[in-house]
């Protein structure tokens, strides 16, 4: 990552243009010509530092209102084959294993979206019983306290 | 209301938005429809609430920033001044109140582990603070924010 590139990722973290040309009103804003910044968006891409060039929506909006963040203990043997088809579920938008401490032995961790509640047991306990998982807790948000996109590089 | 249009526009839009010289062109091209149709279209969407952003996602471990979710205790009564000193930290995206015995959930992201560290020495010290546990991810089997709208 050289100047440019941490300068060009500041600026796409800037409200996204809605006009014709998007990528020209943002390639003058950092300085460069259009061909340059599509094609260095076009190499992250590849890489893989960026995941996703597209938009993400508010989940409440669009009546998903219920979210629970579900914590899973699953077995070491089978953490790989489990926690890759709970990533296949739809309903799930974050999956990850992590480590445990103690008096915390849960190891896998999945977001998990639903029009209500009742919905998001139902997709917790199908899982469970698909995987043969018997220990999980989930936990549901009381209140939001902080919900922002990470600024990379604003240090 | 979310019209038979605006859920196929935002059906594609959540996946990819092209990085070309024309992007609204090509996906209106995709919709059968017009340029200015899908720019004004979207940027009422926008003004009604619809889109929290739009634009590159990046993925954190691949900018070489370390992340972690973090589990704390409060204390009754400390919810309101931690959870507010944990804010004020910009590498913490999400911070929620759940139910449990951890009751306040956060992400934090730092450009380094050094700076991780500060900042959950700091954290641990806040008065209010009983008991943090930081849950590093070992691997990342999904990270996709996409609903179809039917």
């Amino acid at each position: 990552m050289d100047e440019l590139d941490k300068k060009i990722i500041r600026a796409m973290q800037d409200e996204f243009p809605l006009v014709a040309e998007p990528y020209q009103v943002l390639a003058q804003q950092i300085g460069i010509t259009q061909e340059e910044l599509i094609e260095r968006l076009k190499r992250y891409k590849r890489s893989g530092q960026i995941r996703k060039m597209g938009a993400v929506l508010r989940h409440r909006e669009v009546g998903y209102a219920a979210n629970a963040l579900c914590a899973w203990i699953v077995p070491e043997s089978r953490l790989e084959e489990v926690a890759t088809l709970m990533a296949t579920s739809p309903s799930i938008s974050h999956c990850y294993d992590r480590n445990t401490m103690p008096g915390w032995p849960y190891n896998v961790y999945t977001m998990i979206h639903g029009h209500s509640r009742e919905e998001c047991e139902a997709i917790a306990n199908k899982i469970a019983e698909q995987n043969n998982l018997t220990e999980k807790t989930m936990l549901y948000s009381l209140k939001e306290w902080k919900k922002t996109s990470m600024r990379y590089f604003c240090e | 209301m979310l019209t038979a249009f605006d859920k196929e526009l935002l059906n594609i839009l959540q996946t990819e938005l092209p990085i070309s010289k024309r992007p609204f062109a090509d996906l209106a091209q995709v919709l059968g429809t017009d340029e200015t149709v899908v720019i004004n279209r979207l940027t009422e969407l926008k003004e009604q609430g619809y889109l929290r952003r739009i634009g590159p996602f990046f993925d954190s471990t691949k900018l070489g920033y370390a992340g972690t979710l973090i589990a704390t205790k409060v204390t009754n009564g400390y919810m309101e001044s931690v959870a507010s000193a944990i804010n004020t930290y910009p590498g913490v995206t999400h911070n929620y109140e759940r139910e449990g015995d951890f009751n306040l959930w956060f992400t934090l992201l730092t450009p380094d582990l050094e700076t991780q560290d500060k900042i959950l020495a700091d954290i641990r010290n806040l008065p209010g603070v009983e008991n943090l546990i930081s849950l590093k991810a070992n691997r990342k089997y999904k990270v996709s924010v996409q609903f179809k709208l039917k």
